[in-house]
């Protein structure tokens, strides 16, 4: 049982072969299916072809050549001057709020979603887990301006902590389902035999329920990282001065500084993807299957 | 307070289980809750955002409801939330079953679709404003008069720009979701059709369509709330414009809030977009005929 359980895979269908999948309708060639795939993979590669190649010209080559065509003398210097603006601190800022917000943020959540359904004959957690589930329904960015209130009252106001301590909250209803769903699957008989050796339930929910989920908790800081990384709204109306500044809002003001100059502002695109990117890229198989299995039960 | 003293001493051993659920509880509550609570209070103030908030009774919604804007506005917002889920649901219905096959092209397909994800809408507006320029973009570049429109200078292009770079990040969201929900249903199904001598198509709307009714739920909740905060791409590629044709109620109360310095009124369009958001998520919920939450819980 254990071993199933590391699988970010639904497990609740039903027993079947090895290398055969559950609604596999393509026995035959799916050409339908085929051809809606392949354009869409065009309409999603054009564009971002078209930023990268553009981003390594330069910029008096950019208007003079065909836009699609690959640059005929690749040049970083975009790159360099994005990079000789105050980047790298925008990028610090993005880690800290990233880092600062995600950490607290699935660790609660975890906490939480053991309780919610380890103890669901409790009225009190069953409260908790309807307005958990109410956060889901209610668009919450809604609540921008009395966030933006209690962030001056508490004197926060132009701070990094400004931008985590909303992000945590925000980020708590996905994460308990998704997390409460995965803790769901790990077999009664294995808590109840950590509690007949003694466990509490402090050190269960750590040395058990935790490396057994741990997929579902990498997919919920991947995907939280993702969203707090990419936020926009928060850094908007939470901070002002250039020293607080995250990637996606240095991004739109890079816009406005550097006008019609494209290969540049393509070039910041570049770079303040670049880190998902190579998170993506180690984490992708991960992220993929626990976002699959996690968002479509 | 009480609930939890109360099931502390019923449940012995257990008592620590309720506490675990209290950090996540304090910042959604101080983070969420009290917000929630306090946008309906400042929806009866003045605030200029600086200055003393003044209690001012129905001021601030007699100027948000007698606003000829917001008529506008919520036809704006119902338009994108309609149209983009229109052009989304069946897109990535489509591609979730293709994924769900087992070629392996298909993972490769997969990885690529995922990227418009990893971009942040700030990062996506930003390029395809450049993209669309009429001057310096794409169509100008290839001199393809079709191209070279200004894309973002009239109202009905500029919101079909809106719907399709909306699909653009995030089809590949939902189609992960559908495939999924694709691979979870049961193979006897097709079995037992193909025995019926059904087709591939009699067989995608007989079994995998309505085998996907809870997860149509779940991703079209995700994505009609979503579509209620597209804050962050509109105001970037369109700013609401041209006039106040892309101007959806996220960035209404935006710019009456944080630009017009009025938050009493910015506060009742943010209420308007919680209830909206309330009453969608009810009305989706009424008709996939189960609570999401609930009985996937007890389920369990």
């Amino acid at each position: 049982m254990t071993t199933t359980l590391t699988e970010p895979q639904p497990q609740k269908t039903l027993p079947r072969e090895r290398g055969q999948r559950p609604g596999a309708t393509t026995r035959r060639r799916n050409w339908l299916g085929g051809l809606a795939g392949w354009l869409w993979l065009a309409v999603v590669v054009v564009p971002l072809y078209w930023i990268l190649i553009t981003s390594l010209k330069a910029r008096s080559n950019y208007y003079a050549t065909n836009p699609l065509a690959p640059p005929t003398d690749p040049t970083l210097d975009n790159y360099e001057l994005v990079l000789e603006s105050d980047f790298i601190s925008y990028f610090v800022n993005s880690v800290v709020v990233t880092v600062g917000a995600v950490v607290p943020a699935v660790a609660v959540s975890f906490m939480a979603a053991y309780a919610i359904v380890r103890g669901w004959r409790m009225r009190f957690l069953r409260v908790v887990n309807g307005m958990f589930l109410m956060g889901l329904a209610i668009p919450l960015q809604a609540t921008a301006i009395p966030v933006y209130l209690i962030i001056i009252k508490l004197q926060l106001y132009d701070s990094l902590l400004a931008l985590i301590l909303p992000s945590i909250a925000f980020a708590i209803p996905l994460s308990v389902l998704i997390l409460a769903n995965f803790i769901r699957d790990v077999p009664k008989e294995l808590f109840d035999s950590m509690r007949v050796d003694g466990a509490t339930e402090w050190g269960t929910l750590w040395r058990l329920a935790a490396p057994l989920t741990r997929p579902a908790i990498l997919t919920v800081t991947i995907f939280n990282a993702l969203t707090i990384w990419n936020g926009f709204l928060l850094p908007l109306i939470l901070t002002q001065s250039p020293s607080q500044r995250t990637l996606p809002l240095a991004l739109w003001t890079f816009q406005g500084e550097y006008g019609v100059n494209v290969p540049a502002i393509l070039a910041a695109v570049v770079l303040t993807t670049l880190p998902l990117i190579i998170l993506y890229a180690f984490g992708r198989r991960q992220l993929l299957s626990g976002l699959t299995a996690g968002f479509s039960r | 307070m009480s609930a939890l003293t109360s099931s502390t001493g019923r449940e012995g051993r257990r008592g620590i289980l309720p506490w675990l659920a209290v950090p996540a509880l304090l910042f959604f509550v101080g983070f969420a809750v009290v917000p929630l609570v306090g946008v309906f209070v400042l929806s009866f103030t003045t605030w200029d955002g600086i200055g003393t908030i003044h209690p001012s009774g129905l001021t601030s919604w007699r100027a948000v409801l007698t606003d000829p804007g917001l008529p506008h506005a919520l036809w704006v917002t119902f338009l994108v939330m309609a149209v983009s889920w229109a052009v989304q649901t069946p897109a990535s219905i489509l591609l979730g079953t293709f994924l769900a096959g087992r070629q392996r092209y298909r993972a490769v397909l997969s990885l690529i679709y995922f990227v418009p994800l990893l971009l942040s809408s700030a990062a996506i507006a930003v390029a395809y404003r450049a993209l669309l320029d009429p001057n310096f973009g794409l169509g100008a570049g290839l001199g393809s008069e079709w191209l070279s429109k200004d894309w973002l200078g009239r109202p009905w292009l500029a919101f079909g720009v809106v719907v399709f770079v909306v699909s653009w990040q995030f089809v590949p969201f939902h189609s992960l979701i559908y495939q999924g929900g694709v691979q979870q249903i049961p193979h006897s199904l097709y079995e037992a059709a193909q025995l019926d001598g059904a087709g591939r198509i009699r067989q995608f709307f007989s079994i995998t369509l309505p085998q996907l009714k809870y997860t149509i739920i779940t991703s079209s909740t995700l994505m009609v709330i979503g579509s209620l905060t597209f804050f962050d791409l509109i105001f970037v590629l369109t700013e609401g414009g041209p006039g106040d044709a892309t101007r959806v109620l996220a960035l209404d109360m935006y710019k009456r809030g944080f630009q017009a310095d009025l938050m009493g009124p910015a506060s009742a369009i943010a209420v308007i977009l919680v209830l909206m958001g309330l009453a969608i998520a009810l009305l989706l919920r009424r008709l996939g005929g189960r609570d999401a939450g609930e009985s996937q819980l007890e389920g369990a």
